[in-house]
């Protein structure tokens, strides 16, 4: 578990200070994996590195494991960074160490007998999948398999807490696949709590189960990842949240919709397990009248489904009216109108 | 007057012996204390594993007012000094106390820049996983820095045969005092071109040695 506690971080003294975390409280359960999103700038790696104590929290308390860390003895920090892995963007091997001495790095630092080193490292190895890559340097692996060593030598000590600084951002999206699969298994199989900053969304999407959205330092937002998808509250949130979605129809489009379809425009968002009944079929049906889907969308989330449907409705004012608000009651229903400024506070 | 070449080469012998000990010997002083330097420059760098303000200042005075004199000038600027630590300005082991100087200060420099040239992230992984700063000069500085700290060493070495050569004009031994008393003072061609050629042959070994094993170091 981890525990952010009114935390802040200032960088610099008086004249160029920089608040690189604000005020920021955050939970991290025993077990979840968490991501933490935001732009670049936003004080993400900041943050996570106070876990760690790679940086010291200007004011307020951060507790690993029930204990808070900010004032522990040299002694003390050792343990904890062991019981800590942390992965990096960069992926940060040694370059002078091949893949097993990378692997092995943090047992020799904590003086792990040399027949109990090479047996983890075995482990590991097969672990993630790089049982043939024993003898190579880090400069004849590909970027994929770098972070796989990194991940391997960030679970040598056996930790508890893994902490990711982007670490997928340096990859292809087929290979950031393949980690993310990879950190969910090293969730699941070893139960470690994963803490990952990113500031792509699929990431969140993929593999978090809860997030939180960082901006300017601070928290603006937190909760469960549905949550967070089906009923965002800010703009920042919702611009990361439209960057995998793609429900946003471009103000041109919107507009062209509105000029040939003289009905009402209706944006439908089906959460939770509304998706996979009959809904529009039987509004139609009882109310007659024509539904016309213009655009449509379905995600799984957190294994539910979220779905998006831009419809026209065709039928007298005063019957769309009423089938409008039964609607409301089983879906959520939102008013298409002609221009992207009008539709932005709409708009998902 | 031509010399008379028989009584000759075993005097060059000699004095390639003498360069060569003053080189190696300069070497091994200097790339110890170069290397220290070097490393104490770097880790108390702000923001750095040792951070400090005070050792930082003094050795930037050191490495930035000592390293750009000239050798020749450094020479006979420290030859009281030399004479002071050594007994005396003449010969093989009065050369190697300011090539030494030079050198070390080179070394430093030179080690320096190979360590600003690792990625930061690393050594910052290597805190992350609980090492301390020695551990960190030890596991990650050094090793890390090694391949391109032996292509520096090769460059210093050359440098040194160089000076060494200097070094024998003004009273030091080795191949340079030959060139000087026989080839320049005595105007023998045959006398300079020949410690010329051993000169060339024995930077360009140095070379093909350093070469080798920065390759072997670094295993790539
Ligand atoms: N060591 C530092 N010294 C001064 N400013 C810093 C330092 N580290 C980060 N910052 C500043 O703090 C802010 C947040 O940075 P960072 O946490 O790296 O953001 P993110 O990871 O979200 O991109 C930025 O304005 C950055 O310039
Ligand atoms: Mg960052």
């Amino acid at each position: 578990m981890i525990k952010f506690d009114k935390v802040t971080k200032t960088f610099g003294s008086d004249g160029q200070e920089v608040h690189a975390v604000k005020d920021v409280s955050l939970t991290i359960n025993k077990g979840e994996i968490f991501g933490i999103i935001g732009f670049s700038g936003a004080g993400k790696s900041t943050l996570l590195r106070l876990v760690n104590l790679l940086e010291r929290p200007t004011f307020g308390k951060i507790i690993v494991n029930e204990k808070e860390i900010s004032t522990i003895s040299q002694t003390e920090l050792r343990k904890l960074r062991s019981r800590i892995g942390m992965i990096f963007q960069s992926f940060n091997l040694l370059s002078s160490r091949n893949v097993a001495g990378n692997i092995a790095y943090p047992l020799k630092l904590a003086k792990v007998p040399k027949d109990k080193r090479d047996e983890r490292v075995e482990e590991l190895l097969r672990f993630v999948g790089l049982e043939d890559k024993v003898n190579k340097y880090p400069e004849q692996l590909s970027g994929g398999q770098k972070q796989r060593v990194g991940i391997a030598r960030a679970l040598a000590t056996s930790p508890d807490i893994l902490i990711c600084d982007e670490a997928t951002s340096a990859l292809d999206p087929e290979t950031t696949e393949e980690i993310l699969n990879l950190l969910k298994k090293v969730n699941k199989e070893y139960d470690i709590t994963i803490l990952l900053i990113t500031h792509e969304m699929h990431v969140i999407r993929s593999i978090c189960s809860r997030v939180a959205v960082m901006e300017d330092g601070k928290v603006i937002e937190q909760g469960n990842v549905y949550d967070i998808f089906s009923n965002p509250q800010s703009k920042t949130t919702r611009n990361f949240i439209s960057s995998v979605l793609n429900d946003n129809l471009s103000p041109r489009l919107l507009d062209r919709l509105h000029r040939e379809h003289s009905g009402n425009i209706y944006r439908l968002i089906f959460t939770g397990g509304v998706s996979s009944k009959p809904i529009i079929s039987q509004i139609a049906k009882k109310y007659n009248l024509d539904f016309n889907i213009m655009y449509g969308s379905i995600h799984e989330l957190q294994d539910q489904l979220y779905g998006n449907l831009i419809v026209e409705l065709i039928g007298t004012d005063s019957i769309v009216k009423e089938a409008v608000n039964e609607l409301r009651e089983i879906v959520e229903v939102k008013e298409v109108l002609g221009s992207e400024s009008r539709l932005d506070h709409v708009l998902a | 007057m031509k010399v008379d070449w028989t009584t000759f080469w075993p005097k060059i012998v000699e004095a390639l012996g003498e360069t060569i000990i003053m080189v190696i010997l300069t070497l091994l002083i200097a790339s110890m204390i170069g290397i220290g330097i070097g490393l104490m420059f770097f880790v108390t760098r702000e923001g750095n594993i040792l951070e400090n303000k005070t050792v930082f200042s003094i050795l930037n005075i050191l490495v930035n007012v000592i390293r750009p004199i000239p050798f020749i000038i450094l020479l006979v600027a420290v030859s009281p000094l030399t004479r002071t630590l050594m007994g005396t300005t003449i010969g093989t082991m009065a050369a190697v106390f300011p090539m030494t100087i030079a050198a070390s200060f080179a070394i430093a420099r030179v080690v320096e820049s190979n360590l600003v040239s690792i990625q930061p992230g690393v050594i910052e992984a290597a805190q992350a996983m609980g090492a301390n700063p020695v551990q960190i000069i030890f596991t990650v500085l050094i090793p890390e820095a090694l391949g391109p700290l032996i292509l520096g060493l090769t460059f210093i070495t050359v440098a040194l045969i160089d000076f060494s050569a200097m070094a024998g004009t003004v009273g030091g031994g080795g191949l340079g005092a030959i060139a000087m008393s026989y080839g320049y003072q005595r105007f023998d061609t045959s006398v300079m071109v020949v410690t010329i050629v051993i000169l060339i042959v024995l930077a360009q070994g140095a070379q093909y040695l350093g070469n080798y094993l920065s390759r072997f170091f670094l295993r790539r």
